[in-house]
């Protein structure tokens, strides 16, 4: 369909259907009828197979008018995309619509005290007792556990072979008396990520996902969906200035729970959007040195998006190369948010001590400061992806490996 | 803007890298950096005689195949890949270009078809090679056209059978045409770092010459940035060889039992690497687009030329590095790119300089 095809398609739809005065998730339901939730997922699931830049033109037409689209924010995604990719049709028909309703709010139970890099490495348990799944073990930096409605998880179902073959996928309800989530405060100050224990937590059988054993392929999905959404911008902001009606204060209330983790992640890929207007702002912009370095940036930030261009352009034309966008792009956007934050205290001098109101941008450059460590270690550290791009893209030999053969005997962290 | 190649470029790198390969091996660029013409006349007959190669970029009326930014870098990233020997840079891109942008056009009827056919050999000639700001400080054109002066290098300037010279006289800055063994004309070839990219010192002592156009300051940064646009081709092909043998030798290299490649800090510095050179190339193709459809950032050129310097430069040094001892010798080829790299660095500019050029465009001066 042409942009324009869709512009005159959306348009008299919404013309029948947009009522600022439904509730939040009637006016989500309609849509999802509509086609027009989830324009890129397949027909049989709400979409239309749409390609990202047709699903570009819907979400533009949504600003445009003002309309409320499905519900987006946070590890949401990771979620649909999992079980579009993955999920059974039950799976399909009873999760994907309270997600883009916003009915369900979800998180991702991955990372353990013991094993994070390691992923493969997990111990939480899960057995199988009078037909129900049993999860007995600690996930930690959870983003957004603290109100998830459901948790994407992955525990070890078998520890009698290979760490990669003993893993299953499961989808689990949060909200019963096993799971426990504690927040856990960060170096910025915020409280994203939790801690999470499951104490004899129950899942049922229709809820493993994949198969048994089958999680550790599961979980790549999950992963590299999100190395290659890590560049892009949180989705689902405010629609600009304040609406009238019903239904946006409903909707700002949705935002505001399910964004709140995630106030500080632009900050933390270096608000580089920052960079000229505060050396403008300064008079930094006429320091020889500062000039080097900003310069370096807008090259690193331009080329950076150049270069995932060219990969999306290529993926779509079907190439047979092994272009792993999602780890190039992420040790990017780590390489670009350090460049930043390192101009943005050349720029800022001594007043780079200070935070709060009184400090430049609103405290918004000291959050920048002491956010961007977290960009090379969320979603799988530089070092790791370092490590995909040398085996994967380039074939480099793999190293010595001292994790094979039963998971059992492996040596792990008390 | 676009960010694919189209079939036809596709083509036309297909080919022109399959000629290379055959005609450019590392045992011809060692003979011909050896030697003092730099290039061997036969394969030039071929490739810009025969095939067409220095008329890529210049239109058709003037006997080019009437492409633009995209097709030089093509055929620039190719030359660059296998260190080609030859006058091509000087007289393509340097002469070529300087034509284009500030030739009157009865001046280009005359002077394009031989360039773009490769029976003329140009080059241009400037008194700086840093930035476009200190041109034409040392050459001046007197009044009755004669120059004098001294440029300090001119790239191939002791094969060119035409030497385009920027001057400064009455009427600002000119483009003037000068014969081979003009009267007054001097030119001494220097000793060099990179001796697959020979350079002259030049001097001018009321030589004869024909005033061809006016060089405004407009034109001279177009000139400029298309040159740098097509140097970073250059420099981006031969980081992709640079990078290509380097990480194949780490998979063949044993110590410790184990292939280096194994070796995790070679792995992490060739995953920069490979980053630093994917934005590098994506930089610089994009630096040709913006030339050929007149739009995108103005200093997309500065860009391309600093970024691909600088990954260039970091290809080479690994190149050096990951391989020990033999990456040191002289009978190795990795330094022939390295000195490649070393000489395209500052040629036209240091990073450091398109950076603040860049800023400049942006921003204005500090
Ligand atoms: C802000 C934030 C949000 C997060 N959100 C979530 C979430 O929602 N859900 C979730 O499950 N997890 C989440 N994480 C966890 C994250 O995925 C892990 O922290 C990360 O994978 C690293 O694991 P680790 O902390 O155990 O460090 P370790 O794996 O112990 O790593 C320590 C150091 O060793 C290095 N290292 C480890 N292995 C290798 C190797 N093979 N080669 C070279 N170096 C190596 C690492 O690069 C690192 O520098 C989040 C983390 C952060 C910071």
């Amino acid at each position: 369909m042409t942009p324009d095809r869709i512009r005159r398609e959306m348009s008299a739809w919404l013309d029948a259907n947009w009522r600022v005065d439904r509730p939040l998730i009637e006016w989500r339901e309609i849509l999802l009828e509509g086609g027009w939730a989830a324009p890129h997922w397949p027909e049989e699931w709400y979409g239309r197979g749409f390609t990202l830049d047709q699903t570009a033109v819907v979400a533009e037409v949504f600003r445009e008018r003002d309309v409320v689209p499905a519900a987006q924010v946070g590890p949401r995604g990771l979620a649909s995309e999992t079980i579009l990719a993955c999920g059974s049709d039950d799976q399909k028909r009873r999760f994907l619509r309270p997600i883009l309703t916003g009915e369900h709010t979800w998180c991702q139970l991955f990372s353990e005290p013991g094993s994070g890099s390691d992923l493969a490495g997990l111990s939480t348990r899960a057995e199988l007792k009078d037909g129900k799944w049993i999860v007995n073990g600690q996930k930690v930096w959870n983003t957004s556990a603290h109100h998830a409605d459901f948790g994407l998880l992955v525990a070890r179902t078998d520890w009698d072979v290979p760490k990669h073959q003993g893993i299953s996928y499961f989808l689990l309800d949060m909200r019963q008396p096993g799971v426990e989530a504690r927040p856990l405060r960060q170096m910025n100050g915020h409280q994203s990520f939790n801690e999470v224990f499951m104490t004899n937590a129950e899942v049922p059988p229709e809820d493993l996902i994949g198969g048994e054993g089958n999680g550790w392929h599961v979980a790549k999905t999950t992963l590299s969906f999100e190395r290659r959404g890590f560049s892009r911008r949180v989705r689902g902001s405010s629609l600009d200035g304040p609406k009238q009606g019903p239904i946006y204060a409903e909707y700002e209330e949705e935002l505001r729970i399910a964004t709140e983790p995630y106030t500080w992640y632009p900050q933390r890929e270096g608000r580089v959007d920052l960079v000229l207007p505060r050396a403008r702002e300064t008079g930094a912009i006429d320091d020889p040195a500062t000039r080097q370095e900003i310069a370096k940036l807008i090259c690193l930030h331009t080329g950076a998006r150049l270069a995932s261009d060219v990969a999306e352009a290529r993926r779509k034309a079907g190439t047979t190369e092994i272009i792993p966008a999602g780890s190039i792009g992420k040790l990017a956007a780590s390489v670009i948010a350090r460049q930043a934050s390192h101009v943005h205290t050349m720029i800022s001098g001594a007043d780079a001590m200070l935070s709060g109101p009184d400090s430049a941008a609103d405290g918004i450059v000291a959050e920048v400061l002491v956010s961007v460590p977290a960009i090379s270690i969320a979603g799988g550290t530089d070092e790791i992806q370092r490590n995909i791009i040398s085996e994967r893209v380039l074939g480099m030999p793999k190293g010595f490996r001292a994790d094979q053969g039963p998971f059992r005997d492996i040596k792990r962290n008390a | 803007m676009q960010t694919e190649f189209s079939k036809e470029q596709d083509l036309l790198r297909d080919v022109v890298s399959r000629a290379l390969r055959d005609k450019s091996p590392a045992t011809a660029v060692r003979e011909q950096m050896a030697s003092d013409r730099g290039y061997d006349q036969a394969v030039w007959q071929e490739l810009c005689g025969d095939a067409g190669l220095a008329g890529v970029h210049v239109p058709e009326a003037f006997g080019g195949a009437g492409g633009g930014a995209v097709e030089l870098g093509i055929v620039a990233e190719e030359m660059g890949r296998t260190l080609f020997c030859g006058p091509w840079f000087a007289s393509a891109v340097m002469a070529g270009t300087a034509l284009l942008e500030a030739a009157n056009e009865p001046e280009r009827q005359a002077l394009l078809p031989g360039i773009a056919g490769g029976s003329t050999i140009a080059t241009l000639v400037l008194d700086d090679l840093n930035g476009p700001a200190g041109v034409g400080g040392s050459i001046r054109a007197a009044e009755d056209g004669k120059l004098s002066g001294t440029a300090a290098m001119a790239v191939d300037a002791h094969v060119a059978d035409l030497l385009l010279v920027v001057a400064s006289g009455a009427g600002g800055l000119g483009l003037h045409a000068v014969e081979r063994g003009a009267s007054g004309l001097t030119v001494e070839p220097l000793q060099v770092v990179d001796p697959t990219r020979k350079l002259s010192r030049v001097v001018f002592a009321d030589v004869p010459a024909r005033r061809v156009g006016d060089v405004t300051g407009d034109a001279l940064d177009r000139i400029w940035d298309r040159i740098c646009s097509a140097l970073a081709h250059e420099m981006i092909g031969g980081a992709q060889h640079l990078f290509e043998t380097t990480v194949n030798y780490t998979k063949e290299r044993f110590q410790f039992g184990r292939p280096i490649g194994s070796f995790q800090a070679l792995k992490h510095r060739c995953a920069d690497l490979l980053l630093e050179l994917e934005i590098a190339r994506a930089l610089t193709h994009h630096s040709a687009r913006c030339l050929d459809a007149g739009e995108g950032e103005p200093y997309a050129a500065s860009m391309a030329k600093a970024a691909a310097a600088d990954a260039y430069m970091s290809a080479a040094r690994a190149g050096i590095q990951l391989r020990g001892g033999i990456g040191f010798t002289w009978e190795n080829d990795t330094h022939l790119w390295f000195k490649r790299a070393k000489g395209s660095e500052v040629l036209f500019g240091a990073p450091a300089i398109h950076r603040e050029r860049m800023m400049t465009m942006l921003e204005g001066a500090a």
